[in-house]
């Protein structure tokens, strides 16, 4: 028999939900601003592009913002942010048996499928993060906790959003 | 010492990454704990098998907005010293609607992304790369959009000054939109799952069933 360890069962949604409200207000507590993570790939991307092409990058409308401060690009509170979230994601998927190299999907899609869809909504979701100046993280969560208005419009709209595309991509998931 | 520390002075820019770090640390640590290093969990809210999703985000908006009106009221927070993200109400919408679909068709968001990466989900590994590859996109067109980008702009606004009402109304309100949203999909959960509104279940099914 092979020993395999299971998985522990994931905490209650709303323990879960009390544990990142905690670290939410924390963070408001500490800094006056909320959590994110789009802000940071966005500078990762902008990071990486310099590295291959550093005049074009600089002189980005977007982008110039970045090479034109006080501190180096990836010297940045989100940036910092995200590397912990790597950490606490590790140390959460080890000691609850749940790293496992896969690629998951629904029974009906393909291992190609399913990574050509991930990519294909990644970069959409990168696209539509700068649009709104944020993400889930940013502006639904951490906006949405200070009652800011754009944050929970943009809230509704990603549900929105979702549910009216979920139909077209049911074969993915089920 | 009153918060938000950081607009006080209470510490320096580069002890704030070490900051960033550690809540980093918590961040990604919770979401892991609540199954979102998976994107079939991700994902099931939106064919109704799972409001797990919607579940966490809203305890989690309840528990921050609850906490810094609380924190205020004991003196230990000046509420008017947090940022509060300007609106620009159409180019979020607009966002919210293509992140949505984006979200949906890729079952991640970047957040979440990391954490499923580090749980060994390669398409949270794919995701990411396309998350680099849609914000390079986006800076390359900027200019064009930039416009539209702008537009709709209200300022660092919130729901109660918009309304003109008291901001504790606004957070009972809030309060409630989520009690009722919890009770609205656990019952859609139970539809989905039982293939219809069965609402006489013995006794036995029920207690089986309890989250």
């Amino acid at each position: 028999m092979s020993h395999v360890t299971q998985p522990k069962p994931y905490w209650s949604p709303y323990v879960a939900g009390v544990a990142l409200g905690l670290t939410l207000l924390a963070t408001y507590y500490f800094m006056g601003s909320g959590l994110g993570a789009s802000g940071a790939c966005s500078r990762i991307a902008a990071s990486i592009a310099h590295a291959v092409a550093p005049a074009t990058i600089e002189h980005n409308s977007y982008f110039a913002k970045y090479f034109h401060a006080d501190q180096p690009v990836l010297k940045d509170w989100l940036v910092f942010e995200v590397l912990g979230v790597l950490v606490g994601g590790i140390i959460g998927a080890l000691t609850a048996n749940r790293f496992r190299p896969q690629v998951e999907r629904g029974s009906h899609s393909s291992r190609n499928m399913r990574l050509v869809m991930a990519l294909a909504g990644g970069i959409i979701v990168g696209f539509a993060s700068r649009l709104a100046q944020g993400c889930t993280s940013g502006q639904a969560l951490s906006g949405g906790a200070t009652l800011a208005l754009g944050s929970w419009a943009f809230m509704f709209s990603v549900f929105g959003g979702a549910y009216a595309a979920a139909y077209f991509v049911r074969k993915e998931w089920n | 010492m009153i918060g938000p520390l950081f607009m006080h002075n209470a510490f320096g820019f580069e002890a704030s990454l070490v900051v960033a770090f550690f809540i980093g640390i918590g961040f990604g640590f919770s979401l892991e704990r609540a199954g979102f290093g998976s994107s079939r969990r991700l994902t099931d809210i939106f064919y109704g098998r799972d409001f797990a999703v919607m579940k966490v985000m809203f305890t989690a908006i309840l528990v921050a907005m609850l906490g810094i009106f609380y924190l205020e009221r004991f003196g230990l927070l000046v509420r008017q010293d947090i940022w509060i993200l300007p609106t620009f109400l159409w180019p979020q919408i607009l966002g919210g609607l293509i992140f949505g679909v984006g979200f949906v068709m890729g079952g991640w968001c970047p957040g979440t992304a990391f954490v499923g990466m580090v749980s060994g989900k390669v398409d949270a590994a794919v995701f990411l790369v396309g998350i680099l590859i849609g914000s390079l996109g986006w800076g390359f067109v900027f200019d064009r959009v930039k416009g539209f980008y702008g537009s709709g702009s209200m300022g660092q606004i919130t729901i109660y000054q918009w309304l003109g009402i008291k901001p504790e109304l606004v957070a009972f309100l809030v309060v409630l939109l989520a009690l009722g949203m919890f009770a609205g999909g656990n019952l859609i959960q139970r539809i989905v799952k039982n293939g219809g509104l069965k609402l006489r279940q013995p006794k036995m099914e029920l207690a089986g069933e309890l989250q």
